[in-house]
C-alpha cells in the first residue's frame, strides 16, 4: 500500500508547528496505525532525519497513551478502537491521511503528535477516588451488596482509558465525558457516597480550571470513545452536581 | 460566584432557559393559531394577554429577562468554547459524529436573534407605544387586523418563513439536549425528548401556515 502523509511537526511546546508531507511504500493492512508510522520512522531515520514524534505503550487499545487526530476523527475512522488497534486495512491504496495532534487547549503540544494530557491526571486527583481502609482490616468488596445495574453502570464508566478522544472529538473541547465517566464509577458504588458531595464539585471546579469547553450535547464524545462510554455518564454527573450543590 | 461560573450550573441554566422559551412558545402559538379560524378568539386572547395584570407585570418581564438571559449565556459558553480550542484541526469530520444542527446552535440562535429584533420592532414595540406611551383607549378588536396587515409584505412573510426554519432547527438539538443537561435521564427521558423532536418541528411548522394563511388569504 502506497500513502501520503500529512503530519503535524513541531519540534518544541514553543516552536511554531506546520503540517509536513510525506511518502510511504510496502504499508500491509495488517499493520496497525502505529506500526505504519514505526515504518516511516525508520525511513526518516535512516535518511538522518528527525522522527515522528506520537505517544503509544501497551499497543493492545487498554493503556490510554496512543492518541492522534486521523484523517478529522480521534483514533481513526474505525469505532471503538484505539489508533494502536486501527488496522491499516482500513485505508486504501494511494489514500491521503491526515494525522494531527488532539487539540485542546488543556492539551498543549510538547512535540509533533504528543500533547499533555496531564490535566486529565489533575481532574482525577480532584475527587476520583474513595477512603478504604488498607492498613490490614479491608472489607473484602464482595461483602457489600451492590444491584446488578449499578455494578454494570459502574464497571462500563470504570472503563474509561483516559485517553482524550472524547476532548478531541468534542467541538468546544469538553472533558465532559472524561469526567462524567470517572465521577460515576464511583457514585454508583456504596463505597464511593462517602466522598460523593465534595468528589463531583472538586473534579468539576478542576475540569473548568483546566480550560476545558462546555458540553452541549453534540454526542460526538461517546461516538469517537474507543471505549463507549455512554453519555448517560454526562447526565448522571449533571445530577450529582446539582444534589451535591444542592447540599452544600 | 463558584457555582455561576461552574461549566454545569451553566449549562442547567441554559437548558432551563431553553425550556422556559419553549413553555412560551407553545402558548404563544396556542393563541395565533386561533387568528386562521376564530378572529373574535384570537382578538379576545390577545386582549387578555394585553391587558392582564399578571402577564403584563410579572409573566412579559420574565419572559423578557428569559429571553436576554439565554441569549448573553449563550454567547459567553460559545466564547469560552472557543477558546477551548485555540488551535483548530487542518482536517475536522464532525458530520461523522454528530448532527450539523448540534454543533451550529449559536448560528441557528442568531437567526432566531435577529427574527426576534424585527419580531420585536413588528408587534412588542407597537403594543408598547399605543397602550403605555400614547395611552390610546383599550380595543379589544384591533388585534386581529394588526397580524393581517404585517403579513401583507411578501418579504416579511418570507423573512417569518425563513426564521421559524432556523428555529426548528435550533429547538431540534436544544429542546432534547435540555434534559440531559438536567440529569434527567430515566425510562421516561426516550419518549420525552421523542416529543421534543416532534415539538421542535410542529410548532415552528405550525408558525409558518399561519404566516402563509394570513399572506395568501388578506
Amino acid at each position: 500500500m502506497k500513502l501520503t502523509l500529512k503530519i503535524w511537526r513541531q519540534e518544541s511546546a514553543k516552536a511554531k508547528g506546520a503540517m509536513k508531507t510525506y511518502q510511504i511504500d510496502g504499508i500491509d493492512g495488517d499493520m496497525s496505525f502505529l506500526e505504519m508510522l514505526d515504518v516511516l520512522n525508520e525511513d526518516l531515520i535512516n535518511k538522518g532525519e528527525v522522527p515522528v514524534e506520537f505517544d503509544h505503550d501497551c499497543r493492545e487499545g487498554i493503556c490510554g497513551s496512543c492518541s492522534l487526530q486521523i484523517n478529522g476523527e480521534p483514533h481513526g475512522p474505525d469505532r471503538l478502537v484505539t489508533t494502536c488497534q486501527l488496522h491499516m486495512r482500513k485505508f486504501n491504496d494511494g489514500d491521503t491521511i491526515t494525522i494531527e495532534p488532539f487539540r485542546a487547549t488543556a492539551f498543549p503540544v510538547i512535540q509533533d503528535l504528543i500533547v499533555d494530557r496531564s490535566a486529565f491526571d489533575r481532574i482525577q486527583q480532584a475527587g476520583g477516588y474513595i477512603s478504604v481502609n488498607t492498613s490490614g482490616n479491608t472489607v473484602d468488596a464482595n461483602a457489600i451488596p451492590i444491584e446488578k445495574q449499578n455494578a454494570d453502570d459502574s464497571f462500563y464508566a470504570a472503563t474509561c482509558i483516559g485517553c482524550g478522544a472524547c476532548v478531541a472529538a468534542c467541538k468546544n473541547a469538553s472533558a465532559m465525558l472524561f469526567t462524567s465517566a470517572k465521577v460515576s464509577q464511583f457514585a454508583l458504588l456504596p463505597q464511593g457516597e462517602v466522598e460523593a458531595t465534595e468528589r463531583v464539585q472538586n473534579m468539576v471546579r478542576q475540569m473548568d480550571l483546566e480550560g476545558f469547553g462546555n458540553c452541549t450535547n453534540t454526542g460526538a464524545c461517546e461516538i469517537e470513545c474507543p471505549k463507549g462510554i455512554s453519555l448517560e455518564n454526562i447526565a448522571r454527573m449533571n445530577r450529582e452536581y446539582l444534589s451535591a450543590v444542592s447540599k452544600g | 460566584m463558584g457555582i455561576i461560573s461552574s461549566s454545569i450550573a451553566r449549562k442547567v441554566a441554559m437548558a432551563l432557559s431553553g425550556l422556559f422559551l419553549v413553555l412560551f412558545l407553545g402558548q404563544h402559538f396556542t393563541i395565533n393559531v386561533t387568528s386562521t379560524f376564530s378572529p373574535e378568539t384570537f382578538n379576545s386572547w390577545s386582549h387578555f394577554m394585553g391587558t392582564n395584570f399578571l402577564v403584563q407585570a410579572i409573566l412579559q418581564p420574565v419572559l423578557i429577562f428569559g429571553v436576554i438571559f439565554h441569549f448573553v449565556m449563550g454567547f459567553i459558553l460559545e466564547a469560552r468554547n472557543r477558546s477551548a480550542r485555540s488551535i483548530s484541526y487542518v482536517s475536522y469530520k464532525g458530520n461523522a459524529n454528530s448532527s450539523w444542527v448540534s454543533r451550529n446552535m449559536i448560528y441557528t440562535g442568531l437567526v432566531v436573534l435577529a427574527f426576534l429584533g424585527l419580531h420585536f420592532y413588528d408587534f412588542w414595540f407597537p403594543e408598547m407605544v399605543h397602550k403605555y406611551v400614547e395611552s390610546n383607549p383599550e380595543d379589544a378588536t384591533r388585534y386581529y387586523g394588526e397580524l393581517v396587515e404585517k403579513f401583507h409584505d411578501p418579504l416579511r412573510t418570507g423573512f417569518y418563513v425563513i426564521s421559524f426554519v432556523f428555529l426548528a432547527l435550533h429547538l431540534f438539538h436544544g429542546f432534547a439536549s435540555s434534559f440531559q443537561s438536567v440529569g434527567f435521564n430515566n425510562k421516561y427521558a426516550t419518549g420525552l425528548k421523542k416529543f421534543a423532536k416532534v415539538y421542535a418541528i410542529a410548532i415552528p411548522a405550525g408558525f409558518i401556515f399561519i404566516a402563509l394563511f394570513h399572506h395568501f388569504n388578506h
